[in-house]
């Protein structure tokens, strides 16, 4: 089956000249949740934009549910709830007109029962007659979404949901994404918080200077990121690596000053005990030791860091 | 069609103009009353009649122009701008409507508001002087068209203006002047041979003549032509719309 959302050679140069994306491409399925991480002026927002229509893209083919954004909008839009990163609300309205507004603008007919529903599930329903202004930060946060909400959309873009948002709404946002997904809406959301990412997500992609440079199941990460790396630092430098460490995952680095041991801490047997007494058994002196955990962000640092190396 | 969005948007417009009601309909009920006590008992018991016509009826059409011009223009302005000034415009861009219906919503309630101030006047004015219409549905025509073309002249100002100055501007140096200069309160006919020449060139002529026309049955100039202009800056009006909308200018970057 195609994917829910199709993004194909993408590129976006702004009136001023800034390239924000250079040609992404990137399939999201039905029904999954995707994690965009990337830093500050990555192309994120840009991409979401462009998605949802907001911006024009200058090359490139987006297809939502089978229908090209551009040429096919009102298919494709009917599809798509935006939750913006920046809190735009009409401060004089009432949260319930409001996300009334929202579900019309999609030509849906009235439907007070959903609207309480979501208002309800978002802990939003006591203050449906508040005007936006009388509402703190997280709640205006929650009207939000609840106007995405509102119209029943089958691909959900969440922009930078959680930034300044505490962490008791956080959980009750993972919480939503989670209910939402079991009803089969597919996600997209950008963070640049990892911890998210690694939360809620099933695939994370990683965007930065407008390409995207991995997407990935998050289990395969978090394999990866099981591994460890034991770094022994020897008193003299080795020119080869002894006969008895060969068998092991061992390299050597630093001129030869230092022997870097991988080993999964997911395995019956992490092997440590074997290098060691194979150190022994070549004879050679130790000065120091390490362990080191890999973790996302060390995945994401050196994927952002190489492609910076690189150019 | 997405006749639900154009409806959103027409009742969320309107919804605005009802919760500040007081401020819709008590200034233009005030300062109508202040114009008639001016013009109409001041100065107008010196001029008794223009053209077989008491002064204080003489000036009702031209009132109720200038206040329609501005109110259309100002609701239908600021209606647009507001949403790009405090970025709710993301959702009129990411839903599925197309300029056209976005269009008609914003108009459609600006006109309507302006529509409604115009006959707020009309009916304050009936209290101050003896008024006739001749030709109500001509009258009715004219105050309708106006408030439309005025009101898509609004929404074209609230997409261009950068800034609150901005979408003051146009209101302020070019549609009131234009509008006083017009005839609002005279008759073209008052003046010098030279001045009647040049008052020719303001389009805003046409349109209080011709509503002064469906009034009382005089005009400065030939009701086919008030009825040409009115139709003519409607036309350039949408044509203007048309290419905003191809072209997203200041939409959509």
């Amino acid at each position: 089956m195609a994917a829910m959302v199709e993004i194909r050679d993408l590129r976006k140069v702004y009136a001023g000249g800034f390239e924000a994306l250079k040609g992404a491409s990137l399939d999201i399925e039905e029904g999954e949740i995707l994690a965009l991480l990337g830093p500050n002026g990555a192309g994120k927002t840009t991409l979401i934009s462009t998605i949802c229509g907001i911006t024009l893209p200058t090359s490139g083919q987006i297809t939502v549910g089978g229908h090209d954004v551009v040429h096919d909008y009102r298919h494709a839009r009917n599809l798509i709830g935006l939750v913006p990163q920046e809190i735009n609300l009409e401060p004089f309205e009432k949260v319930i007109n409001t996300v009334r507004f929202s579900r019309g603008l999609f030509g849906k007919p009235r439907n007070d029962a959903l609207i309480e529903d979501v208002l309800r599930k978002l802990s939003l329903w006591d203050k449906r007659d508040a005007r936006i202004m009388e509402l703190s930060g997280g709640m205006k946060r929650r009207v939000l979404i609840a106007k995405a909400l509102s119209h029943e959309p089958r691909v959900l873009f969440l922009d930078e949901p959680t930034a300044g948002v505490d962490v008791e709404l956080r959980r009750d946002m993972w919480e939503t994404v989670a209910e939402l997904k079991r009803d089969g809406v597919t996600i997209i959301l950008t963070t640049h918080y990892i911890e998210e990412a690694e939360a809620i997500a099933d695939r994370i992609g990683v965007i930065n200077k407008g390409e995207i440079l991995l997407v990935e199941a998050k289990d395969n990460l978090m394999t990866r990121m099981g591994q460890k790396e034991l770094r022994v630092e020897l008193t003299a430098p080795l020119t080869a690596l002894p006969e008895a460490l060969a068998r092991f995952d061992v390299t050597l680095s630093d001129e030869g000053c230092t022997l870097i041991y991988s080993y999964d801490t997911s395995a019956d047997r992490s092997g440590i005990a074997q290098v060691m007494s194979a150190l022994n058994g070549a004879g050679l002196a130790v000065r120091d030791m390490q362990t080191k955990q890999n973790s996302l962000e060390d995945i994401f640092v050196g994927l952002v860091s190489d492609k910076e190396g690189a150019a | 069609m997405n006749w639900g969005a154009i409806a959103a948007i027409y009742r969320f417009e309107m919804a605005r103009f009802f919760r500040t009601l007081t401020q819709s309909f008590v200034s233009p009920v005030i300062s109508t009353s202040l114009y008639f006590v001016v013009f109409g008992a001041a100065i107008g018991s010196r001029i008794d009649e223009v053209e077989g016509v008491s002064y204080g009826a003489f000036i009702v059409p031209g009132l109720i122009m200038l206040t329609v011009m501005t109110q259309a223009i100002s609701n239908a302005s600021f209606g647009i701008y507001f949403p790009k000034f405090i970025g709710t415009i993301y959702e009129l861009l990411s839903a599925p409507v197309n300029f056209l219906e976005i269009v008609m919503g914003y108009v459609g309630a600006a006109a309507t508001k302006a529509l409604f101030i115009g006959i707020v006047i009309l009916v304050t004015s009936a209290f101050f002087v003896d008024l006739t219409i001749q030709n109500p549905l001509a009258m009715l025509a004219f105050l309708m068209l106006t408030c439309l073309s005025f009101a898509l002249l609004g929404f074209i100002i609230g997409i261009w203006a950068g800034n609150f100055e901005q979408l003051q501007l146009v209101p302020l140096l070019v549609v009131t002047p234009l509008v006083f200069l017009g005839g609002s309160f005279y008759s073209i006919s008052m003046l010098p041979p030279v001045w009647q020449t040049i008052t020719l060139f303001n389009p805003v002529v046409y349109l209080i003549s011709g509503f002064r026309w469906s009034f009382f049955g005089l005009a400065d100039v030939p009701i086919g032509l008030s009825l040409l202009a009115i139709t003519g800056f409607t036309l350039l009006c949408l044509a203007v719309i048309w290419w905003i909308f191809k072209t997203g200018w200041r939409i959509r970057t």
